[in-house]
């Protein structure tokens, strides 16, 4: 066993691709679900054993680099198409196979009997080969090419049920706000290129601190556009209006898509390249404040949310704002030990979330449950655990990672940002326990409460395709392909706060300058804060949930609360500036002027072509008679 | 050398030349294809008649070789010349070129 198998790593899930988007409609569910199950699965026992290797046999200078082949070599550039194995890649490996291969498991369970199973699965192992080589790739263009692959991937998954055209515009609205990001992200990498002549990650990073000094403006630029490409695939402020959308995608997409893997790939990005923001304290600083604006924002916003499904979205925001607050001050490791915590238990409620809306019939109000944890035991439990994570609650995964994101802001200095991370918390705790006490307490406000309209409901219920029938009580799965990835997430739910990565090597630590700065009730706050939430959130929702209706209906509540909904009106304010003087641009240039001149070419040409056909008329005298005026003309010319 | 009345070089040729356009106005406004034929062959004659004159003005015998190569040329053409004609009557029932005018562009 040696690391030269790691191309192996990303080849299946390629294959797996490949195979099944060129058989697609000619095999069974269950050769389809073999197929992308287990090439993600061959990964991830490949992942494992490379990961054993590596840590038990470290390779030379705590990283391996394998090089396939040169792509292509123009005028002293000459980008290698090579995979780093180092402490960070491999973090990122294992929880891209790892978590990846559980949620290609409860697919395959959630997308039975869809009439594109082979095509969701085919989508999925091209999300996850492109992944693999966003994070495994050596040079900056290489991990380029994986950052648009899961674009297109994610793309492709959210416009996944294309029939509805609500999903399909969904779609291209991740994928158009994404790209804005990413022309920024382009950019950044054109000008570390002209200024450093090399991509290569290692190389750039070497070189910038020799090149630049401390702080330099090119640099602070660079940096800068690097930031708007994490931002724009994490979906951080200000581009962050795409994920809640994203959502209209199936629920497994969200949880290995919109939650565990590509929307940290920013995270990763920054991670990836910290030297340059190093050298940058005010990109650094940028980093930070962004993720501590969207972390509490996305809070106020999931508030207010009754989609399940969106509730999560935004608390995925809020989690991907911590860990950019953690970049942000310094604290690599955190960030990416959170990226990963965060991976476990957010994939395990968004597949909670979809046994839920299965079990439900595709509904995902959450004010049309209630008291779900009588019927579906194993998934409240598993939400329960999920969010107990989310909210750090001690001994969970989330509290080891939160606590050292909070604890290591404030011990770097950054006072404001550890406070915003702390109102963070309790806003999380508030939305989170939110979402527990309505679905699996309370009232079942499924059930219908008037006879005389069962008929009118049954009517519009078996129309939408969705809610439970008039006395039918909401059932769980009962196989093991849905029970194997929730129970094994629950377990890394819990227990994966004492994985310890190895990222020693790859990133430094924060720069602390007092360990024994604040005491024991700095370290006790967040939890602290985090039971307040909790509380507040039993008394609204649970024990008095007529408070919460009347702020509802309040003459100044209702406006904030209408306002935090619409996640602080950013759609409504991109749609005034952005989308319709665009419309109204293209509504201005409806005959477009660029074409109408280049359709005269084809015009001119069409007309030429009509005359010299006429002169085609079959007959030979008028041929004998062009052929005499020709000959007279040339002896003309030759005699002249 | 005896010193006939020689007939100056353009008389020769000005008949070649008016005897080539006369050939070649039938080949134009004739559709019967007999008559085309025949249009042709007095244009082939002029030609014959131009290398003729141009041999005799410089004295060197190479113009009647051309003639003679003519002659033969006109031989062979009319021979395949008449074949088509009968299969194109076969074939049309007519002589006139323009009903065989089938490859309109």
């Amino acid at each position: 066993m040696s690391f030269n198998l790691l191309f192996l790593v990303f080849l299946f899930p390629l294959l797996g691709f490949l195979t099944l988007a060129f058989s697609r409609g000619r095999i069974s569910e269950n050769a389809a679900a073999v197929i992308g199950v287990g090439s993600v699965g061959l990964s991830a026992s490949l992942t494992a054993l490379l990961g054993f290797q590596f840590l038990t046999h470290p390779p030379e200078g705590g990283a391996y680099t394998q090089l396939l082949w040169t792509w292509m070599n123009v005028g002293g550039f000459a980008p290698q198409f090579a995979l780093r194995l180092d402490g960070l890649s491999l973090v990122m490996m294992s929880v891209i196979t790892g978590v990846g291969f559980f949620i290609h498991l409860f697919a395959s369970w959630y997308m039975r009997g869809d009439e594109g199973f082979a095509r969701f699965f085919s989508y999925m192992n091209l999300f996850i080969a492109s992944m693999l080589f966003l994070v495994l790739g050596d040079n900056l263009l290489f991990l380029y090419f994986g950052w648009e692959g899961v674009g297109v991937a994610s793309y492709l998954l959210i416009g996944f049920w294309y029939k509805d055209p609500a999903n399909g515009l969904a779609a291209r609205k991740a994928f158009v706000v994404t790209r804005v990001g990413d022309t920024f992200m382009a950019i950044g990498l054109f000008i570390l290129f002209h200024e450093l002549g090399t991509l290569n990650i290692q190389d750039v990073m070497a070189r910038a601190a020799v090149v630049w000094p401390q702080g330099s403006t090119i640099l602070t630029i660079a940096a800068l556009l690097l930031l708007g490409g994490a931002v724009g695939k994490s979906a951080q402020l200000p581009l962050q209006t795409w994920l809640p959308d994203a959502m209209a995608g199936p629920t497994p997409v969200s949880a290995l898509i919109h939650a565990a893997t590509m929307v940290t790939a920013g995270v990763y990005l920054i991670a990836r390249t910290h030297v340059l923001f190093e050298l940058s304290p005010f990109a650094l600083q940028c980093v930070g404040v962004v993720g501590a604006i969207t972390l509490v924002m996305a809070g106020f916003t999931a508030l207010m949310q009754t989609d399940i499904k969106k509730i999560l979205a935004y608390s995925t925001m809020s989690q991907i704002g911590y860990m950019f607050l953690a970049l942000g001050v310094g604290a690599y490791q955190p960030a990416i030990f959170h990226l990963m915590t965060h991976a476990f238990f957010k994939a395990l409620l968004f597949l909670s979330s979809g046994s839920v809306i299965l079990a439900m019939h595709h509904e995902q109000d959450i004010f049309k449950m209630g008291n779900l944890r009588k019927h579906i035991p194993l998934v409240f439990w598993c939400m329960l655990i999920g969010t107990m994570a989310l909210t750090a609650l001690p001994f969970t995964s989330g509290f080891f990672s939160k606590d050292e994101i909070l604890h290591e802001a404030y011990l770097t200095g950054h006072t404001d940002l550890w406070l915003a991370g702390l109102f963070g918390a309790f806003l999380t705790a508030v939305y989170s326990f939110r979402l527990i006490f309505i679905t699996f307490f309370g009232p079942e406000r499924w059930r219908k409460e008037s006879h005389a309209h069962d008929d009118a409901h049954d009517a519009h219920a078996d129309e939408a395709h969705h809610g439970l029938a008039a006395n039918e009580n909401p059932h769980g799965a009962k196989t093991l392909d849905h029970h194997i990835p929730l129970l094994v997430l629950l377990a890394l739910a819990i227990f994966g706060g004492f994985i310890h990565l190895p990222l020693d090597g790859v990133l430094p630590h924060a720069v602390i300058a007092d360990h024994h700065k604040g005491g024991a009730f700095i370290e006790y706050l967040p939890l602290i804060v985090t039971l307040l939430g909790i509380a507040l959130s039993w008394y609204l929702f649970l024990k008095n949930p007529a408070l919460p209706e009347r702020l509802k209906n309040g003459a100044v509540t209702k406006y904030i609360g209408k306002f935090w909904q619409s996640a602080f009106g950013f759609d409504w304010l991109y749609d005034k500036l952005f989308v319709r003087p665009f419309l109204w641009l293209v509504h201005i240039n409806r005959n477009d002027i660029v074409d109408v001149v280049i359709t005269k070419i084809p015009n001119a040409f069409h007309s030429a072509h009509g005359f010299f056909a006429a002169t085609q008329n079959g007959r030979m005298r008028n041929y004998a008679f062009a052929m005499g005026v020709g000959a007279c003309l040339v002896i003309v010319v030759v005699l002249l | 050398m005896t010193e006939v009345t020689a007939i100056p070089m353009e008389h020769g040729l000005i008949l070649a030349s008016v005897l080539f356009a006369l050939g070649f106005a039938g080949v134009l406004v004739r559709r019967n294809i007999i008559f085309m034929l025949m249009s042709i062959e007095v244009m082939m004659n002029s030609a014959a008649l131009a290398f003729v004159v141009a041999g005799s003005r410089w004295q060197q015998a190479d113009g009647q070789i051309m003639f003679i190569l003519i002659l033969t040329l006109a031989a062979a053409e009319a021979s395949v010349g008449l074949a088509l004609v009968l299969q194109l009557y076969r074939r049309f029932q007519t002589l006139d070129v323009d009903a065989a005018g089938e490859m309109k562009g």
